[in-house]
C-alpha cells in the first residue's frame, strides 16, 4: 500500500467532494422549495464560469469585480429561468418538469460551446503561490481556497436557513406550501428566490473549478456527479448533500486509487459513484437523512 | 361498420369503444398508406428513403419508451444505451455464433430485454423522478460497458455488421432495407396498438394514472412495473438492431446521453400515451437537424452568418434546437403532435359547423 498516495488521494476526494457538496446543497435547495428536479444544475456552473471568465479577459476586470457581475448576472439567471421556464409547468407530472430542466439543460450547453468554443480556456492567474504545503502534503492554493468557500457557503446556508426571514419563509414552503401561503410568504417569490440561490452557489463552485482545471463543457458534468451525492444523502436533505458530495468526492478517489493498484480497468474514477447510486437506490432508497415518503389512500 | 361515425358516443359495447377503427374508412386509409409506403423506393431518392429508414427504427424504439414514460408513467433516462445494446448485440450474434441476420434481430432484441430486466430491477421498487436517476447511471455503467467490453462492441475501435439477408435476398441498399424497417414498423405498431387493449395494457395505465387505486384493485406493481421496463428495452434492442444493420457499423461513441434525451423528446413531441404519436415524434426529431440545416444553408454566405459564425457551428444549433423544442411542447403543446392530430380530425368532422 502507498500510504502518502492514498492520504493525498483522501485530501483531494475531501476538496473535490466539497465543491460536490456545494453544488448537491444547491440542488437540493430546489428540490426542497419547488420539488423541480434540476437536471440542468451543472449548466449554472458552466455558464457562471464562462460569464466570469469572459469578464475577466475580454473585459480586463480585476478578480472582485468580475466575479461580483457574475453573482449578480446568475441571480438574474435563475430568477429569470424559473419564472419563463419552470413557472408554467408548476402542477404538471414530474416527467414534464424533469424533460424541461433536461432540455434547459442540453440548450445552454450548446449555446456555451457555441459562444466560447470547445476547448478549456485557464483563467487569468489569480494567486502569487501556485501551491503551498499543509502536513507534508502539497496543495494548489486554489483547492485551499475553495474548500475555504465551500465551507463558508455551507455556514452560510446554516445560517439563512435557521435565522434569515427569508430562510425561515423557503422552509415553511418547503413543509408546506398552503400553510405557507396562509401565513403571508409568496410562494412564487419564494421559488424564484430559490433558483436564484441556487444559480449564484453553483456559479461560486463553477469559477473555483474554473480557475483549477480551466473552464470547459467538463465542468457541465458537475450537475450528474450530484446525483450520486443527493441520492446518498437524501433527496431533500442539505445535510445530507454536504456529507454526500464528500462521500462521493472520497470514493471516486479511492475507487480510482483501486483501480490504479489491482484491478486496471479504467475509467473508475467516473463511472464508481454510479454504481454507488444504483445499489444505494436497491438498499435505501432514501438515502442517509431524506424523509421517507409515507403514502395513504 | 359504418364509413363515418355519428356526432356523439353511440358505443353500446366495450368491443365497439375499444376498436383500433372506428370507421370503415380509418381502416381503408391505412391500407392505402402502407401501400403508398411499399411505392416509396419507386418515387423517391436514397437520401429521403434513408431519412424514413431513420424514422422507421427510431420510431420503433422511441414507441417503447413511450410505453414506458407514456402508458406506465415510468421515466427511462437510459434509453439509447439498450437502443445500442440492441445494436451490438446483434451485430455479436451475427458474428460469434453465425445466426442468420434476419435471426438476430429479434434475438438482439430479447437480450437486451433481459439487460433492461437486470436495471429494471430498481424500477419495481422506484417511481418518477428516483426512477430517473437509477436510469440515468444505467446510461452511464451501460456506455462505460460499451467502451470496456472489447469482445462484445470491438471497444473503440467499434463493429462492422453485415447485411441483412433472408432466403438470399440480401438488403443492403436502401431501397430494399426499407421493407424491413417498414416490416418491423408495422408488426411492432400493431402489437403495441393491440397490447394496450388487453387486461395487461389496461393494468399498466392503471399503474400510471393512480398506483395505489391500482394495487387495491388487485394489479401487482412490482411486476407490472419490470414488465413495462420489458417491453420497453425490447423494442429498443428491436430499433437498435435495425440502426446496426442499416449503418453496417455500430460506433461505441453514438449512444450518449443526448441520444437518450432525444428519445425522450420524440415521446414528449409526439404525445405521451399515444402509439401513432411516437411515430410523429420520431419523424419531427428525425427531420429538425434537416430544418435546422436548411436554414442554416438559406443564411450561408450573408451577413447573419458571417457574424454568428453558424455554418461551423451547425452542431451545436441542432443540440439548442432540441433542447429549444422540448421546452417549447412542454409549456405550449404538452399533449404534443397527437393531440393536435386530433384536434385537426375533429375540426374537419365538424367542417363547416365548427362551433
Amino acid at each position: 500500500m502507498d500510504w502518502p498516495l492514498l492520504l493525498q488521494l483522501t485530501l483531494n476526494g475531501l476538496i473535490v467532494g466539497a465543491l460536490y457538496g456545494v453544488v448537491a446543497m444547491s440542488f437540493v435547495l430546489i428540490y426542497k422549495a419547488s420539488q423541480v428536479v434540476n437536471f440542468a444544475q451543472g449548466e449554472f456552473l458552466l455558464v457562471g464560469a464562462w460569464v466570469c471568465w469572459w469578464l475577466l479577459t475580454d473585459w480586463q476586470l480585476p478578480f472582485w469585480a468580475g466575479f461580483l457581475f457574475t453573482l449578480a448576472f446568475m441571480t438574474l439567471f435563475g430568477i429569470i429561468i424559473q419564472v419563463v421556464v419552470l413557472r408554467p409547468l408548476i402542477g404538471e407530472p414530474v416527467i414534464s418538469v424533469i424533460m424541461a430542466t433536461i432540455g434547459l439543460g442540453i440548450f445552454f450547453q450548446a449555446l456555451m460551446k457555441w459562444i466560447f468554443g470547445v476547448f478549456a480556456k485557464p483563467f487569468p492567474p489569480i494567486f502569487a503561490a501556485d501551491q503551498v504545503s499543509v502536513l507534508g502534503l502539497q496543495v494548489q492554493t486554489v483547492y485551499l481556497l475553495s474548500l475555504g468557500i465551500s465551507v463558508l457557503i455551507m455556514l452560510g446556508f446554516a445560517w439563512f436557513f435557521t435565522f434569515s426571514k427569508h430562510g425561515l419563509a423557503m422552509r415553511a414552503t418547503a413543509f408546506d406550501q398552503q400553510v405557507a401561503q396562509s401565513l403571508g410568504v409568496s410562494v412564487p417569490k419564494v421559488f424564484a428566490m430559490s433558483w436564484a440561490i441556487s444559480a449564484v452557489v453553483s456559479a461560486v463552485a463553477g469559477v473555483v473549478v474554473g480557475v483549477v482545471n480551466g473552464v470547459s463543457s467538463a465542468l457541465s458534468f458537475y450537475g450528474i456527479k450530484v446525483f450520486p451525492a443527493v441520492i446518498l444523502g437524501g433527496l431533500d436533505s442539505i445535510l445530507g448533500a454536504v456529507l454526500g458530495g464528500l462521500i462521493v468526492g472520497v470514493l471516486e478517489n479511492w475507487a480510482q486509487y483501486l483501480d490504479a493498484e489491482w484491478l486496471n480497468w479504467g475509467n473508475m474514477y467516473t463511472i464508481a459513484p454510479f454504481y454507488a447510486l444504483i445499489l444505494i437506490l436497491l438498499i435505501k432508497p432514501y438515502g442517509l437523512f431524506g424523509t421517507k415518503n409515507i403514502e395513504r389512500v | 361498420m359504418t364509413a363515418m361515425i355519428p356526432a356523439g358516443e353511440y358505443h353500446a359495447t366495450y368491443r365497439e369503444d375499444m376498436t383500433i377503427f372506428p370507421t370503415r374508412n380509418s381502416r381503408y386509409a391505412l391500407w392505402i398508406g402502407i401501400a403508398l409506403l411499399c411505392l416509396a423506393p419507386l418515387a423517391l431518392g436514397r437520401y429521403e428513403l434513408g431519412l424514413l429508414i431513420t424514422i422507421g427504427f427510431t420510431g420503433i424504439a422511441a414507441l417503447g419508451l413511450n410505453i414506458l414514460v407514456g402508458f406506465t408513467g415510468q421515466i427511462s433516462i437510459g434509453h439509447a444505451a439498450f437502443f445500442g445494446f440492441g445494436a451490438f448485440a446483434s451485430a455479436w450474434l451475427h458474428e460469434y455464433a453465425h445466426i442468420p441476420v434476419a435471426l438476430c434481430i429479434p434475438l438482439a432484441g430479447l437480450m437486451t430485454t433481459a439487460v433492461g430486466m437486470i436495471f429494471g430491477l430498481p424500477a419495481a421498487r422506484l417511481k418518477g423522478l428516483y426512477l430517473a436517476i437509477a436510469t440515468l447511471a444505467a446510461q452511464f455503467i451501460l456506455e462505460d460497458f460499451f467502451a470496456r467490453a472489447q469482445w462484445f462492441t470491438g471497444g473503440v475501435a467499434g463493429r462492422i455488421t453485415e447485411p441483412f439477408t433472408l432466403f438470399g435476398w440480401v438488403a443492403d441498399r436502401e431501397e430494399s432495407y426499407f421493407y424491413v424497417v417498414l416490416a418491423y414498423v408495422i408488426v411492432m405498431f400493431v402489437a403495441a396498438a393491440n397490447l394496450m387493449r388487453t387486461r395487461d395494457g389496461r393494468a399498466l395505465v392503471a399503474v400510471r394514472d393512480h398506483y395505489l387505486s391500482a394495487e387495491m384493485m388487485g394489479i401487482n406493481l412490482a411486476y407490472y412495473r419490470t414488465l413495462s421496463f420489458g417491453i420497453a428495452s425490447f423494442y429498443a434492442g428491436i430499433g437498435g438492431a435495425l440502426y446496426a444493420h442499416y449503418l453496417l457499423f455500430v460506433s461505441v461513441e453514438a449512444f450518449n446521453i443526448l441520444y437518450s434525451i432525444q428519445f425522450l423528446g420524440m415521446v414528449i413531441i409526439g404525445g405521451l400515451g399515444s402509439v401513432m404519436g411516437s411515430l410523429m415524434g420520431a419523424a419531427f426529431m428525425v427531420l429538425l437537424p434537416e430544418v435546422v440545416q436548411a436554414g442554416a444553408d438559406a443564411l450561408a454566405g450573408g451577413a447573419v452568418d458571417r457574424a454568428l459564425k453558424i455554418g461551423a457551428n451547425i452542431s451545436f444549433l441542432r443540440e439548442m434546437a432540441i433542447g429549444a423544442t422540448i421546452i417549447l411542447f412542454l409549456i405550449f403543446e404538452p399533449d404534443g403532435l397527437a393531440r393536435r392530430w386530433r384536434l385537426i380530425k375533429a375540426y374537419w368532422k365538424l367542417y363547416p359547423y365548427s362551433h
